[in-house]
């Protein structure tokens, strides 16, 4: 009876309302074809475009992302005391990675700290690195190579990145280990007796992680400095300026955007890279991510992990931030 | 401070293509001498090869005496002017004018002074701090050419620095520019299709075609003695009357052009039996309304009737194209006198010029217009 009255009462508001409705859903409508999205799209390709993109945002990055960061505030329970009392939200995780078990000698838990800093301070040598030596390629290709040399560059560049991430890691190690084609080289030149181990020095890693992420660094610069009209540094010349000037004032301003984005780019997953700190790295040094990865794999302490996932996002996100503010680039100019 | 600049047989190729050939002359210092011509035929690689960026194939490029072979666009005493400007967009309008100066290690004050100097001279006083976008189209000109003249050059470039702008500020800007050239005494090279821009402000004018010069001489020499059919096809309009050569006196050649017996003035390149141009202006065609004057009497020499085909209203003057024995029309000048006659289609005239007005030149190429 009380459902008959709420489908009842349900049924005659909608008559009583149909033609208001109507009228302001002819509005609704003519106010979103105004949009010209919509019109360039048509209805169903726009509805389409926008529920894949937000499916995609949703399911994919948000949830996933919003699930860890709840989990990142529980505590490591076994499974059947999962929606129990012990179940509730806690800092330890955190608190975890600042100042280590209460039991600990030391008041900071300087053994993950350490690896943290370490790992950022690395990601920023890896990225400027990277911008030293793709900035002058990417002029090249940009500004200085005919058409032909150009695309013969552009192959020479892209053809090693179809061999796989871990071989070419595995290829690096050849290179520079002890026993590898550097050394030898150098020992059979006379250079040195004794082998230098590049790996132990994490020669072999920035090698690695910078060359894994050039193709990122030099395209967003490579088309931004193909925007750049070439009469502006003719321009430059003409009035004397020798050509560090013209990068420094002319060049450098125009690509400012490509640069910041490439630089966050290589930054993010320098920080973010796993495989490559695995394979090349000293055996005394540890990547943020394989702690990250101890956590989760042998720790089993899913919400640890976690925790620390979420401070080394937050950490890049917030550093690539401030760096933006400082060299007054917006998000808007990068996505250009 | 200013320099001369001579072209000692300048040649430059870009692969086969030569874009300049043989080019040799001597632009004197303080002087202002374009360089004329159809697009495409190699002002822009002149003046590049002056300033340094193009090299020459062969021959040289000597600028106050001195061979420039080897020495750098930023290490020559020329300062260029470019086709679209190339303004800093990210840099203010001082910032702009004073990159020279900030390149020669002068410190902040003494570029601010020296830049809001120019901003006078340019007539922008107080807009050294806005951006070069939010300038009109005439002030960036200007801008412009305070940039080039900031690091006081001695010889100033400028590659066609008006065509981007419309009409009005163009006939402006062409009395502006010979104004500051007067002030600043430097030499100014310029360049430009425009053979009004070229005859109002220059001392002297190189008309140039394919790659090649083909006359040197101030505006009057280039316009009433031109030395080629190009030169007298493309500065000002002109009437080009082909026929074959019947005799040649000192001063005058006597041609056969089918509708008439033409007599023109010689410049003694022509032989009898050749077939060669004589060129008669607009301005210098008269005419008369009727078949001839007079009964009976035979067309005499420079003399021809031709029909109206169109009439063209410009103010001070009509133009009045006539049916002659080519595709394009003769085209008459004729000065408006308020009268109301009108020349309309069809009416028969009897069209006459003086032979000192007309001259005989060999068949080489014409512009095409
Ligand atoms: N760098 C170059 N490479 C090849 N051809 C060129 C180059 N620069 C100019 N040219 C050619 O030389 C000719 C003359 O060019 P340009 O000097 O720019 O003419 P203008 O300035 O008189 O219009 C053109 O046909 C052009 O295509
Ligand atoms: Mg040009």
């Amino acid at each position: 009876m009380n459902d008959f009255l709420i489908v009842f009462t349900a049924v005659l508001l909608a008559l009583l309302l149909q033609p208001l409705i109507q009228r302001k859903a002819g509005h609704l409508w003519s106010a979103v074809s105004a949009v010209n999205f919509v019109r360039k799209n048509g209805a169903f390709l726009s509805l389409y475009l926008i529920l894949a993109v937000v499916a995609w945002m949703v399911f994919m990055i948000i949830l996933p992302q919003l699930y860890m960061v709840d989990f990142s505030f529980r505590n490591n329970l076994p499974l059947a005391e999962v929606g129990g009392p012990k179940d509730v939200h806690t800092l330890k995780n955190y608190e975890y990675l600042i100042f280590g078990r209460e039991t600990d000698e030391e008041l900071l838990n300087w053994l993950h700290l350490s690896v943290f800093l370490k790992t950022m301070l690395a990601s920023i040598f890896v990225t400027l690195l990277d911008l030293a030596l793709c900035y002058p390629i990417a002029y090249y290709m940009a500004q200085v190579a005919k058409g032909g040399q150009a695309r013969l560059l552009v192959l020479a560049l892209i053809v090693p990145f179809w061999v796989n991430e871990i071989l070419r890691a595995f290829a690096f190690r050849i290179l520079f280990g002890t026993g590898g084609v550097i050394n030898s080289f150098l020992i059979y030149l006379g250079i040195w007796d004794e082998p230098f181990d590049f790996l132990r020095a994490d020669v072999g890693l920035y090698a690695g992680l910078s060359y894994a992420y050039i193709l990122l660094m030099i395209f967003p610069i490579y088309n931004a400095i193909e925007s750049l009209d070439h009469n502006q540094i003719e321009a430059a010349r003409d009035l004397g300026a020798p050509w560090w000037r013209i990068h420094w004032r002319v060049v450098i301003p125009h690509a400012k955007p490509g640069i910041a984005s490439a630089c966050t780019m290589v930054f993010m997953l320098s920080a973010g890279a796993l495989a490559a700190p695995q394979i090349l790295g000293g055996p005394s040094s540890l990547w943020f991510t394989q702690v990250i990865y101890q956590w989760f794999n042998t720790g089993g302490n899913w919400p640890q992990g976690s925790a620390y996932a979420f401070v080394l996002l937050i950490a890049c996100i917030a550093f690539v931030m401030t760096v933006m503010k400082i060299f007054k680039v917006t998000l808007g100019e990068i996505t250009k | 401070m200013s320099a001369d600049v001579e072209l000692d047989h300048l040649t430059i190729r870009f692969g086969d293509f030569t874009a300049v050939n043989d080019a040799h002359l001597k632009i004197e210092g303080g002087e202002f001498f374009s360089f004329l011509g159809p697009s495409g035929c190699g002002k822009t690689t002149i003046l590049r090869a002056i300033s340094g960026f193009n090299d020459p194939t062969e021959g040289k490029v000597r600028i106050g005496g001195k061979d420039m072979r080897g020495i750098g666009p930023n290490k020559r005493q020329t300062a260029l002017i470019f086709q679209n400007l190339a303004l800093f967009p990210l840099m203010t309008v001082a910032e702009n004018i004073a990159f020279g100066l900030e390149v020669r290690g002068l410190n902040k004050l003494a570029r601010r002074d020296k830049a809001n100097q120019l901003l006078d001279l340019i007539a922008l006083k107080g807009q050294g701090d806005k951006l070069v976008s939010e300038l009109s189209g005439g002030q960036r000109q200007r801008v412009a050419i305070a940039r080039a003249l900031a690091v006081e050059p001695e010889v100033l470039l400028l590659d066609e620095p008006l065509s981007a702008l419309d009409l009005k500020l163009r006939q402006h800007m062409r009395t502006e520019l010979r104004e500051i050239q007067k002030r600043v005494g430097i030499t100014f090279i310029y360049i430009t299709h425009d053979q009004g821009e070229a005859l109002t402000m220059s001392d002297r004018i190189a008309v140039m075609s394919a790659g090649r010069i083909q006359q040197v001489g101030d505006g009057n020499s280039v316009y009433d003695h031109p030395q080629t059919a190009f030169v007298a096809s493309f500065v000002g309009e002109n009437n080009p009357l082909m026929g074959k050569v019947l005799s040649v006196s000192t001063e005058f050649v006597t041609m056969d052009c089918g509708i008439a017996k033409v007599r023109a003035r010689n410049l003694g390149k022509l032989k009898v039996g050749e077939e060669a141009y004589a060129f008669v202006r607009p301005e210098n065609l008269k005419l008369s309304v009727g078949a001839g004057e007079g009964e009976g009497s035979l067309p005499s020499e420079n003399s021809f009737t031709a029909p109206v085909l169109a009439e063209a209203f410009e103010g001070s003057v009509k133009l009045i194209s006539l049916r002659g024995p080519s595709k394009k029309p003769i085209i008459a000048s004729i000065p408006n006198t308020g009268d109301g006659q009108h020349f309309s289609q069809g009416l028969l005239t009897t069209v006459n010029f003086d032979a000192e007005q007309a001259v005989a030149l060999p068949i080489g190429d014409l512009a095409d217009e």
